[in-house]
């Protein structure tokens, strides 16, 4: 148990240190490459408090992701405040939006509540590309400088080594954030709703106002992951906050294992990597996705993690 | 005179469609007094459980609660407000731990529900309470395994366990002794028969096994056909004939 | 009035399409109690199927029309059989992601042979003219869509009602384990039923092809759109689907005339109202 717990800290502190050496370590293009690994994967693991520890398959991610996006980007571009107020604002826009949607669809559980997400989703898609006048429909919103993240730190993130170590500071101040909600009393509650939420709510738990709750928490996370992604790629477009967004962590927990916390961190780098790869050949790679997808589901519903773990169960 | 019952449900009813499952149903519990309600399969027992736990909204009639009307309350209240309740089939949470299966209904009942930093298994009180729980039901060996590896008998204490934690005073039992073995049913009869005397709770339970019955409970209601259809204590009721031709027929003789 | 005919008629065909496609997902469904996420890509199926038959085959339209749902259904048992009957024991979201993998390879599928531009099918020649109702000029073929929804509409209804299959189908809905215990094949019936739903959705398909543009995404508002019209009639309710696309119809036909700026919107406003008075749909069984 103990010898387990060490050598999970010391794996994680090696890839600590190996995602601060990344720039030197890799070639340049991997900059990038890592830089948005971490981002989805903030993304995937926000998606995750709600699917593998709250019970709750959202489909309409996207939405918050865009909200992010759009609100980091439109900031940007209107108002110029430093970079950390911008994913802040982001952040919270992005978990108003969640309590919305959020309110409507706690009530319903499952598959109904995967449509409604969708459904929702798809709305936020729509309205952000309908809405010309703000967000400039389907061309997106661009041309907006980065600043400086706080008043006086004279650090220019337009430098892609700076953007990664901006990145690589607040998705792992995020990650340690959510994995303490994990495991405290709140993330007991959450898993409890997990396993069943009808006995739950006959130990006493109000089982919509904690589902809620983690919804707006995820929404928040999902909103800083969208935040940082679209000065990332420069551009806020309506594609953001689209389904086919949406279902990115949903893969991406899947392929790592949804049942543990770094599942979705593993899974949109194995995301990324098997895009790169596969794109290189074809520009078909959702079929591939597809299939590896219909694999999983039948063969490996554990994810990767969980294949891993049974490896290791099976030596010892 | 008698102290105002705990839990009072008057003309109790619940329709589906136009089938009469609980049918003006009237009965009261007393505090300390460990009360059974029997009859057949499909009498009402379980729809008469699922009205007062909160389960299901009554078609009519009223549930007081010491004294306070909690008809339609959701089952989150009613747990709160001091009756917590066990399922007929085991309703735990099968991947958590056996001690955060307690844990649960210990953080909503300690009011630690919005801690979202503090990791749970540093905090003393949730670990001693828990801890202090499992060894009353003889579970402590158990503690960190998880609930769904365990066996069925064991299963049923889990669930009595997190009964317990919600610190309730009324206990609804639906057929706490269902597919146990006869060692296991007797080890749960005595651990009721210890918690009854010696703790704050009021048990109510349901049971097919009427040696349960007449062990533990000292008042007795009978159900037929979603209605009640006799009351009183396991003598008068084994002694009552119309009961015997409605349901204990068989099973006594 | 003219303008007020014009929105009703257009409300109707949008709305008997959507029916068609929508009963399919809901029958499903209820049946199998899976949420088919690749819905919208078998009604793509069908659409494309009837590409290549009228345009490679040279098979007439009608032709094409019959064969192509029955094409598409043979599919979808075949993958009914060799993945979905799996995981039925498993979580319903399980289903829905395996499904959902379904849509990513058919999209990307469809993508692949027919290419990713947009296509066009001609109607046929004797449903090519327009007529003209209370003073507007209106396509013929619209005429036929309707006719053919309500056709079919009225087929399942009695398939269900009135035929044994259709007793088995509702006891296996109801209860599973007593449908298996009173004897009938109940994993045959699943993959009957789940190709019973692909065939709705590719006839749908196959109908709406001459009216649409064909391209690779065209399933996607189609699901999105067969989502919400379920949750406003209640999922796995048959009249409910007949309502919410009749609904959603007159949304897109009424509301689209004269407030189209917010034509893509209406739908998700429709669907939260419902859900704030009757979570389970206008007729839905409530829990």
């Amino acid at each position: 148990m103990t010898g387990r717990g060490a050598a999970r800290r010391v794996t994680l502190l090696a890839l600590l240190a190996v995602l601060a050496a990344w720039p030197w370590l890799a070639p340049y293009f991997a900059i990038f490459l890592m830089t948005e690994i971490l981002i989805l994967g903030l993304f995937a693991a926000s998606f995750n408090l709600l699917f593998g520890y709250t019970g709750l398959l959202s489909f309409g991610h996207a939405a918050y992701f865009g909200t992010g996006a759009y609100v980091a980007a439109l900031l940007l571009r209107d108002m110029a405040p430093p970079f950390l107020a911008v994913l802040a604002a982001a952040a919270v826009g992005a978990a108003v939006v969640a309590l919305v949607i959020g309110w409507f669809s706690v009530r319903l559980t499952e598959v109904y509540f995967a449509m409604l997400t969708l459904a929702f989703g798809m709305m936020v898609y729509a309205l952000v590309h309908q809405w010309r006048g703000l967000t400039g429909g389907s061309d997106g919103v661009a041309g907006f400088p980065l600043t400086a993240p706080l008043p006086g730190v004279a650090v220019n993130i337009a430098d892609p080594v700076n953007y990664y170590y901006l990145t690589l500071i607040l998705v792992a101040v995020s990650a340690y954030v959510l994995h303490r909600i994990t495991v405290s009393p709140f993330g007991l509650i959450l898993r409890s709703l997990r396993e069943n939420s009808e006995r739950a709510s006959f130990a006493g738990v109000p089982v919509r106002r904690y589902r809620l709750a983690a919804f707006v928490v995820s929404g928040l996370f999902s909103g800083l992951a969208g935040a940082l992604f679209a000065p990332f790629n420069r551009i806020a477009v309506p594609e953001m906050a689209h389904w086919t967004q949406s279902a990115e962590p949903v893969l991406m927990t899947i392929l790592g294992g949804s049942q543990y916390f770094f599942g979705p961190f593993l899974g949109a780098g194995v995301f990324l990597l098997l895009r790169q790869w596969i794109t290189s050949y074809t520009q078909e790679w959702m079929f591939f996705l597809g299939v590896i997808l219909a694999f999983l589901v039948v063969f490996l519903p554990r994810g990767l993690l969980g294949l891993f773990d049974r490896w290791l169960g099976g030596r010892s | 005179m008698r102290p105002p019952p705990l839990l009072d449900v008057r003309d109790l009813r619940r329709n589906f469609g136009s089938f009469a499952a609980v049918d003006g149903v009237t009965l009261s519990v007393q505090p300390g007094e460990v009360t059974a309600l029997i009859g057949a399969n499909g009498a009402g027992k379980t729809t008469f459980y699922n009205l007062i736990s909160g389960r299901l909204r009554p078609t009519g009639g009223s549930i007081f609660y010491r004294g306070r009307d909690i008809t339609g309350t959701p089952p989150h209240s009613i747990t709160r407000m001091g009756i917590a309740r066990s399922f007929q089939i085991t309703n735990i949470f099968d991947q958590l731990r056996v001690i955060e299966n307690v844990q649960v209904a210990l953080v909503i009942r300690q009011g630690k529900g919005t801690r979202w930093w503090r990791r749970a298994a540093r905090d003393e009180d949730l670990r001693l309470q828990a801890g202090e729980l499992l060894e009353r039901l003889g579970l402590s060996g158990l503690a960190m395994a998880r609930a769904g590896t365990l066996s069925h008998g064991d299963k049923r204490l889990v669930e009595l366990a997190i009964v317990l934690a919600t610190d309730p005073q009324l206990v609804l039992l639906d057929e706490p002794t269902a597919g146990m073995t006869p060692e296991e049913t007797h080890a749960v009869v005595d651990l009721i028969a210890r918690l009854a005397e010696t703790g704050p709770q009021t048990f109510f339970l349901t049971e097919h096994d009427m040696d349960v019955v007449f062990g533990l409970a000292r008042r007795v209601f009978v159900m037929h056909r979603g209605r009640l259809l006799a009351e009183g204590s396991p003598d008068e009721i084994r002694a009552n004939p119309e009961v015997r031709n409605a349901y204990l027929g068989e099973e006594v003789y | 009035m003219s303008t007020f005919v014009a929105a009703l008629l257009n409300s109707l065909d949008i709305g008997m399409l959507l029916f068609v496609i929508a009963s399919g997902l809901t029958i499903v469904f209820g049946v199998l109690g899976v949420l088919n996420f690749a819905h919208g890509a078998l009604y793509m199926l069908g659409a494309y199927f009837a590409l290549t038959a009228v345009r490679w085959i040279e098979l007439p339209f009608w032709a094409a029309l019959v064969i192509v749902p029955f094409a598409v259904a043979i599919l979808a048992a075949a993958v009914e059989r060799l993945a979905l009957r799996r995981i039925y024991a498993r979580h319903p979201t399980q289903a829905l992601l395996l499904t959902f993998a379904f849509l990513l390879i058919l999209n990307d599928a469809v993508r692949m042979i027919w290419g990713p531009g947009y296509q066009i099918i001609d109607p046929p020649r004797a449903l090519t003219g327009t007529f003209v109702l209370a003073g507007a000029v209106y396509p013929l073929y619209s005429l036929f869509v309707i006719a053919s929804g309500a056709a079919v509409g009225l087929a399942v209804w009695l398939l269900f009602s009135r035929t044994l299959i259709g007793k088995r189908i509702r006891a296996a809905a109801l209860d599973r384990d007593m449908a298996l215990a009173v004897g009938i094949d109940v994993p045959r019936l699943y993959t009957l039923v789940f190709a019973f739903g692909a065939w709705l959705a590719a006839f749908g398909g196959a109908l709406a092809a001459p009216m649409r543009a064909l391209g690779p995404a065209m399933g996607d508002r189609i699901i999105i759109e067969s989502f919400i019209i379920v949750v406003i009639g209640g999922l796995g309710s048959f009249p409910g689907a007949l309502l919410g696309a009749l609904i959603l119809g007159a949304l897109h036909g009424f509301g689209g005339r004269w407030f189209p700026q917010f034509d893509i919107v209406w739908p998700y406003v429709g669907m939260a109202l419902v859900l704030l008075l009757r979570p389970h749909g206008l007729l839905g069984r409530s829990a």
